[in-house]
């Protein structure tokens, strides 16, 4: 037998464990009502796998292990899950947790379970793994996950496994009374152990005061081909402890903040190790333990395997509960144990002890007194802490000073509490402070974290704002770019004669419109016959002059275009025309200028008098250009010309019309004295557009075998019959029948003029569907036309209308640009010439069809 | 050469050394910024929430290092102040309550079936911890939430509740023990003040 160390400190209490070990472990019954906590161990909660409603069998996966350290938890028994929600669970808080319930059926259902037939033909990972999904997690107390434990050989060397027998604490038995009745399930599970660690040596340590177990482990080892020696330690409490044990046994001092395999050795609870035989070898998830039921108010102390889940009072009940006795229940050990409040929380994997206390057993806390400094404390300490010390920095807040006094060193294990003569609740002052550094240490871990984000974000909205700048520089730089592209292609546009003479008209507007704002404002200085009225003047004749420079500049560029027009063999009559018409009006006013210079007897009059003669030449030119023009093309075009003109008398009279009838109705309306008057002009007007409409007509009639001998192609296009007119007619025939309608329904039924209305309605809804007819008739031969060239008409329609809105806008918008003057008009005013060109042109198209 | 020359020249030659190498420890061990301002951003509950009137902690901790008051952040509370106290050396003062109380920590709750997805709590939060998109859904990442209450003003639809943060079996805490009655008279001297001054004013 090897030799036995000591560790520092320790206390003798009271043992009470006799009363528990007289009956052998017996089962718990099946309670009606199942509450598995999630988190029954150190690490991330399981997550449930299963739904409210769904039957489990025992054995049951119900929640799954996530995260590197968790384990699975099992159904205990068959049943219906009836509630995932939060229940009251053994904390010392008291709070409620997530837990699974389960309403159980009573038949205790197995799930199909079956261990391994040789778990040294698996991988070692496999093994660890299957050993995780089964539930074990270390039942000692602290519940940490095992399989994390069976990893430690991948990366320290671990030449020593302690198996922790020892169970230190007064009142426990249940790790004794396992050892009893079943060794060989240990041995197994040490086996296990022993083949994924592969330690030199394997020793168990356990206390003198349970004779029995001891026989029973060394008959039950004398099977093993392991070399596994028992130690038996003195009884000295906490002697159970990781820390205390591995010094015990091995003399060795695992360092401050190392876990033992740091120093090659790693712990097992036997408990754990029984678990793992079973999980292993039988499949059995670790969903029952051995609970010991004891204190002085039950009547039947005794050693219980209890389902994990099953509530509290169940298992009292089983021991015979005396409640008149009961003054505490405690959960846990009397020494690092907790009083719990509520009888029907769960057992969980962890809890090894149910102490129902009476009051002579655990009397109240005496109040606790001052501090004497009497030293007892420090040497009971199995820790070698100084836990006065550190309760005086508990006490006044001083946690970083505890901190550095070894404070989470402290085991908790009660020792300085229990010898203090003053009562002091000193481990309650170091959980205090522990909790307190521990929330402390988080909160500066979120305050860096907060920090981290918050500059980060800092430093984002820094670089969107930089990002913002670029690119708007760029934005910035490619318009230039742009627009420095487009005054070179405009001045390069300017060698093309046709962009010339667009130019040189945006000009020579540019200059009028210029011309005529000096000659307002000169009027209107010589109205206020204002002081710089000299000044004005001579502004004025500057811009005269300009304008007639960018006329004779426009006239002479339009004189070439027209050569290279007539070359072409393309005369433009329009153009011809309105040329015509210039050089006309031109030569008016220079006769009307020669005229009022002739009555004034000025001086000019004789280079007026050239000018006029000039004019009179170039009228007559242009006028025969036009002529010859119009000759040489078809009768057709001279004779469309006419109708057109026609047309638009006939349009004008007839908008004349309407203007005047819409001011009759309202002048009758409000009994005006001139309504007669107006009556008779309305009269006069409608005369009017009957002759001009019946002139169309005629020019019509007249025009359409020409029409049809000149131009055969184009004869469909250019009917007789006019489209606008015909839609006009329609209407107003529509008006006037809804006119009629609305006096018929003003006027009284049975009245004759109701009657007569009547009729009037009737001869008007067929005169309307007539007009209506023909105009359907007309419009579809149109449009019959226009597909035969490949036209659509409607779309045709559209586009004239577009592009019509284009020029119109345009217009506007030069408008604006020549209110605040700005450099861009000149680019505004060719985009708006060749806009109306746009729509010049689809008119043009259009009318072919109209 | 007299001594008195001697001595002068030692003397000068040692102030020319020294300062070339104080010189070039000036140049090689230059510390950039203020490093008590590390140390005093370090102890700021980094909430970012501007009720001391700076726009984030690290303001602050530069205006406490020129001589700004020292108690004017609510969510740290007694035990900041006492914490910079410590470090600058000066009294710790109670908390200013112009700028606010200390009150229990909390977190933002976007009731979400209200919110309108209007992104202004997103630009609001100091530390992005909420997450949403345009007339999407809004949440807050309560992990990463400091309950600065910044989010709570700009909402639109006042959808935001700041809420107290729930007690789980991982943040709860033991409660301190209750200071035990002191039996021996002597050792409270203010109860024997007490007991002295009540007798004299009965003689």
């Amino acid at each position: 037998m090897s030799k036995i160390f000591a560790f520092h400190g320790g206390i003798h209490p009271p043992e009470n464990k006799k009363q528990s070990t007289r009956s052998p472990i017996r089962p718990a019954p099946v309670p009606a009502q199942l509450t598995i906590p999630i988190q029954q161990h150190i690490g991330a909660p399981a997550k449930p796998c299963v739904k409210t409603g769904d039957y489990v069998q025992k054995g049951q996966l119900i929640a799954k292990a996530q995260g590197r350290i968790s384990v699975s938890i099992h159904a205990s028994s068959s049943g219906t899950v009836t509630d995932i929600s939060p229940k009251a669970v053994p904390h010392p808080s008291g709070l409620n947790a997530p837990c699974i319930s389960i309403q159980t059926d009573g038949k205790d259902e197995w799930i199909d379970h079956q261990g391994l037939d040789d778990y040294r033909s698996v991988p070692k990972q496999t093994l660890i793994e299957y050993i995780r999904d089964h539930g074990i997690a270390g039942m000692g107390g602290a519940g940490f996950p095992t399989d994390v434990k069976l990893h430690l050989g991948d990366d320290h060397i671990v030449n020593t496994l302690i198996i922790n027998a020892a169970e230190c604490e007064p009142y426990i038995t249940a790790d004794d009374m396992l050892i009893r009745e079943r060794a060989e399930q240990i041995v197994g599970g040490i086996e296990i152990i022993n083949y994924l660690l592969k330690p030199t040596h394997i020793l168990i340590g356990i206390e003198d005061n349970k004779a029995h177990a001891i026989r029973v482990l060394e008959d039950a080892l004398r099977h093993t081909e392991l070399n596994i020696d028992i130690i038996v330690v003195p009884t000295k409490y906490p002697s159970g402890g990781e820390k205390q044990l591995i010094r015990l046994l091995t003399g060795v001092e695992v360092p401050s903040g190392h876990i033992p395999a740091d120093v090659g050795i790693v712990c097992q609870n036997i408990g754990t190790a029984a678990a793992i035989n079973q999980a292993v070898n039988y499949g059995t998830p670790l969903i029952s333990r051995i609970v010991t039921v004891t204190g002085g108010a039950v009547s039947k102390p005794q050693n219980l395997e209890v389902l994990i889940g099953t509530p509290i009072n169940t298992l009292l009940e089983t021991a015979r509960i005396n409640h008149d006795q009961l003054s505490r229940l405690v959960m846990g050990g009397p020494m690092m144990g907790y009083t719990i409040e509520n009888d029907s929380i769960p057992i969980i994997k962890t809890s090894n002890c149910i102490i129902a206390a009476t009051a002579e057993e655990m009397p109240p806390a005496p109040p606790a007194q001052a501090c004497i400094r009497c030293g007892l404390c420090e040497q009971a300490c199995p820790a070698e802490l100084l836990p006065q010390q550190l309760y005086w920095f508990a006490k006044s807040k001083e946690f970083e000073k505890a901190k550095h006094h070894n404070l989470f060193d402290c085991i908790e294990c009660g020792a300085c509490s229990y010898v203090c003569p003053s009562n002091i609740p000193l481990v309650q002052y170091y959980r205090f402070a522990k909790n307190e550094i521990r929330a402390e240490e988080a909160e500066q871990r979120k305050a860096d974290q907060a920090r981290l984000r918050f500059e980060a974000r800092q430093a984002r909205l820094e670089q969107d704002k930089v990002d913002k700048e670029t690119r708007r520089k760029e934005r910035a730089a490619q318009a230039a770019a742009a627009q420095a592209i487009k005054k070179t292609t405009l001045e390069t546009a300017q060698t093309n004669p046709e962009d010339q003479i667009k130019q040189l008209k945006t000009a020579a507007a540019v200059t009028r419109t210029k011309l005529k704002k000096a000659l307002s404002a000169l009027e209107k200085a010589k109205a206020e016959s204002s002081d710089d009225i000299a000044q004005l003047d001579l502004q004025y004749k500057q811009a005269e002059h300009a304008a007639e420079e960018a006329q004779t500049a426009l006239e002479a560029a339009e004189k070439g275009a027209l050569v290279s027009a007539a070359t072409s063999n393309a005369p433009d009559i329009k153009q011809l025309k309105t040329q015509a018409a210039v050089a006309r009006t031109k030569l008016k006013k220079a006769q009307q200028a020669l005229k009022m210079a002739e009555e004034k007897g000025h001086d000019g009059v004789e280079t007026l008098r050239a000018t006029v003669a000039e004019l009179e030449t170039k009228a007559a030119n242009a006028q025969q250009a036009f002529a010859d023009a119009e000759a040489s093309n078809s009768s057709s075009g001279a004779a469309s010309q006419s109708s057109a003109m026609l047309q638009e008398a006939a349009d004008k009279a007839l908008q004349t019309l309407q203007k005047a009838e819409a001011a009759l109705a309202t002048a009758i309306e409000n009994n005006s004295p001139a309504a007669d008057k107006m009556q008779a002009g309305v009269e006069k007007l409608k005369s009017k557009y009957t002759e001009a409409l019946s002139a169309l007509q005629d020019n019509a009639k007249t025009q359409q075998p020409s029409i049809q001998q000149a131009t055969g192609q184009q004869a469909i296009e250019r009917k007789p019959i006019d489209l606008k007119a015909l839609k006009q007619n329609v209407s107003i025939m529509r008006t006037k029948l809804k006119k009629a309608e609305k006096l018929l329904e003003a006027t009284d039924e049975n009245s004759a003029e109701a009657s007569e209305l009547q009729q009037e309605i009737t001869r008007l809804t067929q005169l309307h569907q007539e007009a209506k007819a023909q105009l359907d008739a007309e419009e579809a031969i149109r449009i019959k036309a226009a597909a035969a060239q490949g036209i659509d008409l409607k779309q045709l329609k559209i586009d004239a209308a577009l592009a019509r809105a284009a020029a119109t806008k345009l217009q506007r918008s030069i408008k604006k640009e020549q209110e605040s003057e700005q450099n861009n008009l000149d680019a505004l005013q060719a985009e708006l010439i060749t806009a109306q060109q746009q729509a010049d042109k689809l008119t043009h198209t259009l009318s072919q069809f109209e | 050469m007299s001594p008195i020359l001697i001595a002068i020249l030692v003397l000068l030659s040692l102030a020319v050394v020294f300062g070339l190498i104080l010189g070039y420890a000036a140049v090689q061990f230059k510390v950039e910024g203020n490093p008590i301002v590390d140390q005093i951003d370090e102890l700021l509950p980094q909430t970012q929430c501007g009720q001391c009137g700076h726009p984030g902690c690290r303001p602050y901790a530069e205006a406490i290092a020129n001589g700004e008051a020292i108690n004017k952040c609510p969510p740290g509370g007694q035990s900041t102040i006492d914490a910079l106290a410590d470090l600058l050396d000066v009294e710790a003062v109670p908390l200013d309550a112009e700028h606010g109380e200390e009150s229990v920590k909390t977190v933002a709750y976007i009731r979400e079936d209200e919110c309108i997805g209007c992104t202004k709590c997103i630009q609001a939060c100091p530390v992005d911890a909420i997450l949403g998109a345009a007339k999407q859904m809004h949440t807050v990442i309560v992990s990463e939430c400091t309950g600065c209450d910044l989010c709570v003003e700009p909402c639109p639809v006042d959808c935001i509740d700041m809420l107290p943060i729930e007690t789980t079996l991982n943040n709860w805490k033991w409660t301190p023990p209750i200071p035990g009655v002191q039996l021996i008279a002597t050792d409270s001297g203010r109860r024997l003040d007490k007991v002295l001054s009540e007798e004299e004013t009965a003689s």
